[in-house]
């Protein structure tokens, strides 16, 4: 799991936990909300740290067994630190047929790491997905909100040095 | 409210397809050239859902004229405008130009890939702005809803659209009136309507355009739904990955609120209703109804043995309703003008429309929907424009996961719930990806059970196994190391995943193996005994490419195309390939006029 980013005194962690605060008033032992709550702490803190997934299972008078039983289900969620930019390579059925893996390849070449790995700098994560329904576009890619369609490899060195700066 | 009077309409597509391609900065750069001009008072700009054919984004179509503009840029903006608009004459090179023929086409109804269509469901998509309720009125939304409160009892609405022969849209075809005929006969003090928008089939997008595109039709659909079976509170179960649908849906949900047609007494009837929406959080398996509901209430989305049916016992325990999105979008219509106009189209068992999602290797790719009973040789080619790049048919795939893939002996087969049944595929949520002679079907037989297998929940011991078991055989297959014996144990393992497994995921995961070992034995056959991949689709097993020396003309094309200069040979000679330099990306091959390359 991730750790703490703020030391381990009292009142950094109250500090470090506070925006979570914000976001659980009015979710206090509402169990069947615990999903949005965990879609709203990973927004606020980019993964799902150990200290947070605590603080969310005590508000929601949970297990810490429970939501991490949630939490690894679905994989929208990580335990780990994410990139700055989200780099998603579609290899759903009509970008699998024209090319995607070839497209995913070439962006492993150019970040240097694995699929579902985040670069040393912390700048990109690297993940493939099923299907991002811009299949008319085949190969895709989505890089944070932005949908790049239409790809070859060659295209993409180009468009990572967008997102370097 | 200000009202003008504009003298033009340009409609600029603002679904996620168009987006990609940079329409929103066409878009910036025509309200510029408009400001320019000082035309801002004349003419309005309205941007729209998706208009389906997302090959061909940016899209504008101009109006009164109706002339189609498509692949628009920032920069031809100034022409647009000083051209069309103030001059009145078309910009023929923005024109959307028919691939057979070559010759341009302005105006959008006589395009090949809309002539055949028949709008029905999408037909506001397009044509309005999904983000105002009074455009969906003016269309005629919320009569529907407004005549079944006022004149219809719940059992009529209940007859009507079991008349009307409608069937659940987003997989299996159940008749969607039985179902609520079902919800509307459990006792309880409380009621629930689900819309599945957890559209995750890869391969298929017609949801995410109708939430993005008409968003008030769904939640007109379900407020009948609810009043049929006597619900008051809804759940829209949205996937996260499809960001834009879920803000379209909520405004126009706050939208429907501020209008009094969610909420309290709707019409001034003692109908009460309101909607919320869920984010999925990336499970494919959520798709699956039980599934679903134990997501919305905060679980893991696991599957749950039925019976119990959702009928009596779904959310929270409470008789829920739960049916597709394009299920819902269906059913104003059905209402507003009747059963006998519904079931005027289609064919016996399958009535009104179907969404598909045409990708691949087509020339048009995008959204159709089409009339029940249409072949797949009208959608694919006079629709879909044939395959690209000249190549040849192969399959198409259609269902999805849980479909299979047609050979083109069955391109005239009259599509429909019960034909596909038929021939071992199905309909699915309409995903129809078109597959040329450079795709392997045993690749393809993999690539969907690789999907299926990371996205079993792990709850029922056949699904989380045996697709295991199969994608193990399968890899191996790819690779080059099929034996004798495989394709056997294949079939074996199928047709117990599909007969024991808990939930539609696992029942239906071997059908892309299953069909195609039907109709491409001989791919696994060649694959296995003869160690080749026949379309050179499996970099495992690909030992190179040589040249029959006969067929060369020595043309150059092939050497020119090689990455990695391994073709050597003089002009009008022969060309040789260097095996330890060729690294089979197969460039060479579809350069190749006189068919003189093949895999070594």
């Amino acid at each position: 799991m991730g750790q703490c980013q703020c030391g381990n005194s009292a009142e950094s962690k109250e500090k470090y936990l506070a925006p979570l605060k914000t976001i659980l008033e009015g979710y206090e032992g509402k169990q069947k909300d615990l999903i949005p709550v965990l879609q709203k702490a990973q927004d606020e803190y980019g993964y799902l740290p150990e200290e947070v997934i605590k603080e969310i299972a005590n508000a929601l008078n949970l297990s810490l067994s429970q939501v991490y039983g949630v939490v690894t289900f679905y994989s929208q969620f990580h335990l780990e630190p994410r990139g700055e930019n989200i780099i998603r390579v579609c290899l759903g059925t009509a970008c699998h047929v024209r090319g995607g893996g070839q497209v995913l390849n070439k962006i492993k070449e150019e970040l240097g790491v694995d699929d579902g790995e985040t670069t040393e700098d912390l700048k990109f994560t690297l993940e493939s997905v099923a299907c991002i329904g811009a299949c008319g576009l085949a190969p895709v890619i989505m890089i944070n909100d932005d949908t790049h369609g239409r790809l070859t490899p060659d295209k993409i060195p180009a468009i990572l040095d967008k997102y370097k700066a | 409210m200000e009202q003008s009077i504009y003298r033009s309409h340009i409609l600029v597509c603002g679904g996620t397809g168009c987006v990609s391609s940079g329409c929103k900065q066409a878009q910036d750069a025509l309200k510029d050239e408009l400001a320019k001009h000082d035309l801002t008072s004349e003419i309005k700009i309205v941007e729209t859902g998706c208009h389906g054919f997302c090959e061909k984004g940016p899209i504008m179509i101009m109006y009164p004229e109706g002339v189609f503009y498509c692949e628009l840029t920032p920069e031809d903006m100034p022409e647009l405008v000083e051209e069309h608009i103030l001059k009145g004459r078309t910009v023929e090179r923005l024109l959307y130009t028919e691939p057979n023929s070559k010759k341009s086409i302005p105006s959008y109804e006589e395009i090949d890939f809309y002539k055949k269509q028949q709008r029905l469901v999408l037909g506001n998509c397009g044509h309005m702005d999904p983000e105002s309720i009074e455009e969906y009125i003016a269309t005629g939304g919320y009569e529907a809803i407004g005549k079944a409160l006022t004149e219809m009892t719940p059992e009529g609405v209940i007859e009507e659209v079991k008349d009307a022969g409608l069937r659940g849209r987003g997989g299996g075809g159940f008749p969607t009136g039985l179902k609520w005929q079902f919800a509307a006969g459990a006792k309880s003090d409380k009621k629930y309507v689900i819309c599945n928008a957890d559209e995750g089939d890869p391969g298929a997008f017609m949801d995410r355009s109708l939430l993005e595109g008409d968003p008030h039709r769904i939640i007109e659909g379900m407020m009948i739904g609810a009043y049929a079976t006597g619900a008051d509170e809804g759940y829209v179960y949205v996937r996260a990955e499809y960001p834009l649908a879920i803000e379209r849906l909520q405004k126009a949900l706050d939208d429907a609120r501020e209008y009094g047609l969610l909420g309290e007494n709707i019409f001034g009837t003692d109908f009460n209703f309101d909607l919320h929406i869920k984010a999925g959080a990336g499970a494919f398996v959520c798709g699956e109804e039980t599934a679903l509901m134990n997501s919305i209430e905060g679980k893991r989305g696991m599957p749950r043995p039925r019976p119990p049916f959702p009928a009596e016992q779904g959310l929270w325990g409470k008789p829920s309703n739960i049916n597709n999105v394009e299920s819902y979008a269906n059913v104003p219509n059905i209402i507003r003008d009747g059963a006998e106009a519904y079931k005027a189209i289609g064919t016996e068992g399958s009535k009104g429309t179907k969404v598909f999602a045409l990708t691949g290797k087509i020339n048009n790719t995008g959204l159709a929907e089409v009339p029940m009973g249409i072949t797949m040789k009208e959608i694919i080619y006079d629709i879909g424009g044939g395959i690209s790049d000249g190549n040849k048919f192969k399959a198409v795939q259609i269902g999805g996961p849980s479909g299979g893939c047609l050979p083109e002996e069955l391109l005239d087969l009259p599509v429909d719930y019960d034909s596909l049944i038929e021939v071992g595929a199905m309909m699915g949520s309409g995903g129809l990806v078109v597959m040329d002679d450079s795709t392997c079907m045993v690749d393809v037989a993999r690539f969907f059970l690789n999907f299926t297998q990371s996205e079993s929940c792990g709850k029922c011991t056949p699904c989380r196994e045996g697709t295991k078991r199969m994608l193990e055989i399968l890899n191996r297959i790819t690779s080059g190391e099929g034996k004798d014996g495989d394709i056997e144990m294949l079939e074996r393992l199928a047709e117990n995943i599909k007969s024991t497994s808990l939930c539609g995921l696992g029942q239906t995961a071997p059908n892309p193996v299953l069909s195609t070992l039907k109709y491409f034995r001989h791919e696994y056959e060649a694959h296995i005994y003869d160690e080749i991949c026949p379309a050179g689709a499996c970099e495992d097993m690909l030992k190179g490419y040589v040249i029959d020396e006969d067929a060369c003309i020595g043309c150059t094309a092939c050497a020119r195309v090689c990455p990695v200069d391994a073709i050597e040979g003089n002009v009008k000679e022969a060309h040789v390939i260097d095996l330890d330099k060729c690294i089979s990306c197969g460039a060479c091959v579809s350069k190749c006029k006189f068919d003189a390359i093949s895999q070594a």
